[in-house]
């Protein structure tokens, strides 16, 4: 530490170079934040309310339903603490390009997601509104709804009874709101009693598309799905279930295979950076040949020639780094806001700031390594007679 | 005040170049090139440029790692670029090209796509019979009601499930993609549970060899062929229509009608038959038309990444080749500050400057945009598209090439551009007196 200053002011000997070469470490790292912060998003399990939800579907397809009636032997397996259902309702409001993350869903639905918060009131108003429907704050936002309006939402499945046409007609009842803005992903989603569009669709009834299951100790999860799961084996009806964390990503992962493209980038982008941060720390010790071999003869060990030089590689590299990596923190949130909540980013996590900076010493010390090495062996009589 | 001035021109003149640059097609290009090759031939000050260049690509060799991060930098940039793009561009391809002028899909009013779309079998006799539908040696219209549902199959290579596409289709449905050939055993018979598969659904999935039962849900199938198609069908699995219905307990509906138009021309009268019949409420679409919609978001969202994580990586690159371009200038001081002494302008000691560069950025351009045509045409990757995977793969053509040698080129130029005016401005006294 107490030759910080050396290190610092050999890193600053020639400024427009180490500000050019600190640019691109800032690009770098900048891309990398980036591209990490989405990666962890996609693939990491969502949350932690999450855990102990499992998600029962049928086996053949997701979009295959399921019997209303197996809601009721799913809640006699042991380790079950409490059942929901839901049903696709594909809405779409006005235009079809307004499409609305919408469901069906049983009256304790709400129940089993603590980490969306209806007022009281707007709750037992709710249930006592047939029509009534709650509406995420984003969405609610987003198209102008307050509770008490009559709105139209077209279904592009369900022909509705009372309409003739596929047009259903909601009474907003409630406005939800995530506990926590992480879960703002949520606020885009509409609510409305299973009961409502059982009666009042044209096709088939007492029918579900998908449960979700509480269980009462999560480490037993597994068991209580495979369970679950022999209720119906063999029958026309034969289930899936799963954590909700394995549900949603699966469907990441057939999305699109994230970890690969991010891995691909990075190894391209960290590649070139390796080489040029490395042609500047070897210009750079080529250049203070003459200095270095000072220091020595005023009594610097080798070995301290060696660690200052690999200091200040790795010191360019924390610099920029760093910088960039803050770039993205200030960002993300805007990109999370520009998305709507749909690009379910929140500030840089914990991991991708530990990835990085663990990568911004390691080039660091491998563009340091040799220039130092060659530094440490410096003879003080060829170097200072300028051979 | 006047270095501010000279050098917020500059800033201004690189934004115009790069504003016309982006517009100019490769004609114009080409033209640009042959203008700057008769000015270095023809002119005093071009030939003095010529001479100065070629001292200075004499002593690359002297600036071997310098040079080497220009060409690896661009490269790298260009790469990832031209990989990103391809795959929109490949996803695109594969999406649309099912698509024909000459056949038309019917879908509910108001659905999107065909997962949200029900027809019952009145609506699918009253399409069948509309005007403006082509029709075979006996008589009967050239049409196929359809009908998808998800599948989930084990991967190949994979311990996971993936949602394939089972398409239940009617006879007409050969006929209505005349593209698509059966290269292994035969087609389905209808009325059994037999299936044919796509080829890349055959390599995506697991056990969907010929001859081969497989099990969806808790029935079994068997596979009787695998066809092969440029289209979005590849990645299907195909049934007979009635056996997907009543196995996954879809009664007598259909999700779309696919007809075969008389003619391209007939559509316009279709479309008006099927608005006439008081008894339908439906949607048709040109196959063409619809595809290119469906690829639409997928692609543009692709492209907006892409393009963002080029911009990027070619910021980094661009500081990277003003780095390097700087301590060539300043290494060569002597050198051009004796050029200058013995009577060479500045105009030529900056148009050789920025040539190296550009001439280094093309190497890296050129390097970055064959290692991804060797590895990634003709790549295959999957995603989902709406609940079912669609496989398709990469195109790199040359207009995606022709879009990276562009942006390797303008990162040559601005890296170049400071660094020539440097020189240009260096004082030849001062240089001449360094050691």
């Amino acid at each position: 530490m107490k030759y910080f200053h050396l290190v610092w002011a050999a890193l600053f000997r020639r400024k427009t170079r180490t500000i050019l070469t600190l640019m691109s470490i800032i690009a770098a790292f900048l891309l990398f934040g980036l591209l990490d912060s989405v990666r962890v998003a996609f693939t990491a399990g969502n949350n932690v309310a999450g855990a102990g939800r499992l998600v029962v579907t049928s086996r053949m397809s997701m979009q295959q339903a399921l019997p209303e009636s197996l809601g009721a032997r799913i809640a006699n397996v042991q380790g079950v603490s409490a059942v929901a259902y839901a049903n696709w309702f594909a809405g779409v409001y006005q235009d079809p390009k307004n499409q609305l993350i919408s469901f069906a869903v049983s009256p304790n639905y709400l129940d089993l997601y603590p980490e969306l918060v209806l007022p009281a009131d707007q709750r037992k108003a709710w249930e006592q509104t047939r029509t009534g429907a709650i509406v995420g704050a984003a969405l609610a936002k987003r198209f102008g709804w307050k509770v008490g309006d009559k709105i139209p939402v077209q279904s592009t499945i369900w022909p509705s009874k009372s309409s003739g046409n596929n047009t259903w007609t909601f009474d907003i009842a409630g406005i939800f709101r995530a506990k926590d803005r992480k879960d703002a992903g949520n606020e885009q989603m509409m609510m409305f009693h299973w009961k409502y569009f059982d009666e009042n669709n044209r096709f088939g009834s007492g029918e579900v598309h998908w449960y979700v299951v509480k269980v009462a100790d999560p480490s037993r999860a597994d068991a209580v799905a495979r369970e679950i799961d022999a209720i119906s084996a063999n029958s026309d009806h034969e289930t899936r279930t799963q954590t909700e964390q394995a549900f949603q990503a699966s469907f990441i992962k057939q999305l699109i295979n994230i970890g690969f493209v991010v891995a691909a980038i990075m190894g391209a982008v960290f590649f070139t950076l390796l080489l040029l941060t490395g042609n500047t720390m070897m210009q750079a010790v080529r250049e203070r040949t003459g200095e270095l071999a000072v220091l020595k003869t005023i009594g610097f060990s080798s070995r301290s020639v060696l660690a200052m030089v690999l200091a200040e590689g790795v010191l360019m590299l924390l610099f920029g780094g760093l910088i960039g990596m803050a770039l993205v923190a200030l960002i993300v949130p805007g990109m999370a806001a520009a998305s709507g909540g749909m690009v379910p980013i929140h500030g840089v996590a914990g991991q991708t700031w530990a990835l990085g900076i663990a990568l911004m010493v390691l080039i660091g010390l491998i563009v340091g390594l040799v220039p130092a090495v060659r530094a440490m062996r410096l003879n003080i009589v060829d170097a200072l007679s300028g051979r | 005040m006047k270095k501010f001035l000279i050098n917020l021109g500059l800033v201004v003149l690189v934004a115009v170049a790069l504003a016309i640059w982006v517009k100019l097609p490769w004609i114009g290009a080409l033209g640009l090139a042959v203008l700057f090759a008769l000015w270095m031939a023809l002119t005093r000050s071009g030939r003095q440029t010529a001479s100065v260049t070629k001292v200075g690509l004499g002593t690359l060799g002297q600036r071997l790692g310098s040079s080497l991060v220009i060409v690896i930098g661009i490269a790298g940039v260009v790469g990832v670029l031209v990989a990103l793009l391809a795959m929109g561009e490949g996803l695109q391809a594969t999406m649309s090209s099912g698509g024909r002028a000459d056949t038309a899909i019917v879908l509910r009013g108001g659905s999107v796509s065909e997962s949200q779309s029900v027809l019952v079998r009145d609506d699918v006799d009253a399409i069948e019979q509309a005007a403006g539908i082509a029709r075979d040696a006996s008589g009967k219209p050239v049409a196929s009601a359809e009908l998808v549902v998800a599948a989930s199959l084990p991967l190949r290579n994979s311990q996971d499930d993936a949602n394939a596409q089972l398409r239940g289709v009617d006879e007409g449905a050969w006929a209505l993609r005349p593209d698509l050939k059966i290269i292994a055993g035969r087609k389905f018979k209808p009325g059994m549970r037999e299936l044919v598969v796509g080829e890349a659904a055959h390599r995506q999935f697991a056990g969907l060899d010929v001859g081969k039962d497989i099990k969806l849900g808790n029935q079994t199938w068997t596979v009787a062929g695998i066809f092969e198609s440029d289209g979005a069908w590849n990645s299907e699995l195909w049934a007979d229509r009635q056996t997907v219905a009543s196995a996954y307990r879809r009664g007598n509906s259909a999700e779309s009608v696919l007809v075969k138009l008389a003619s391209p021309s007939a559509f316009a009268q279709f479309k008006a038959a099927l608005a006439a019949d008081p008894r339908l409420k439906v949607e048709a679409n040109t196959t063409h038309d619809y595809f290119a919609k469906q690829s639409e978001g997928l692609s543009k969202i692709i492209r907006v990444v892409g393009l963002t994580v080029g911009v990027i990586m070619a910021i980094g690159a661009l500081f990277g080749a003003l780095n390097c371009m700087f301590a060539a200038v300043a290494a060569r001081a002597r050198e051009i500050a004796t050029l200058r002494a013995i009577g060479f302008r500045g105009m030529p000691v900056v148009v050789s400057v920025m040539l190296e560069t550009m001439l280094l950025a093309l190497a890296g351009g050129v390097l970055g945009a064959v290692i991804v045509w060797l590895v990634f045409n003709g790549y295959s990757a999957s995603t989902l598209n709406g609940f079912s995977q669609v496989m398709f793969k990469f195109k790199v053509d040359p207009g995606l090439i022709w879009t990276g040698l562009k942006w390797a080129l303008a990162i040559g130029f601005v890296g170049g551009l400071f660094p020539a005016v440097r020189a240009a401005r260096l004082s030849v006294v001062n240089a001449l007196r360094e050691l």
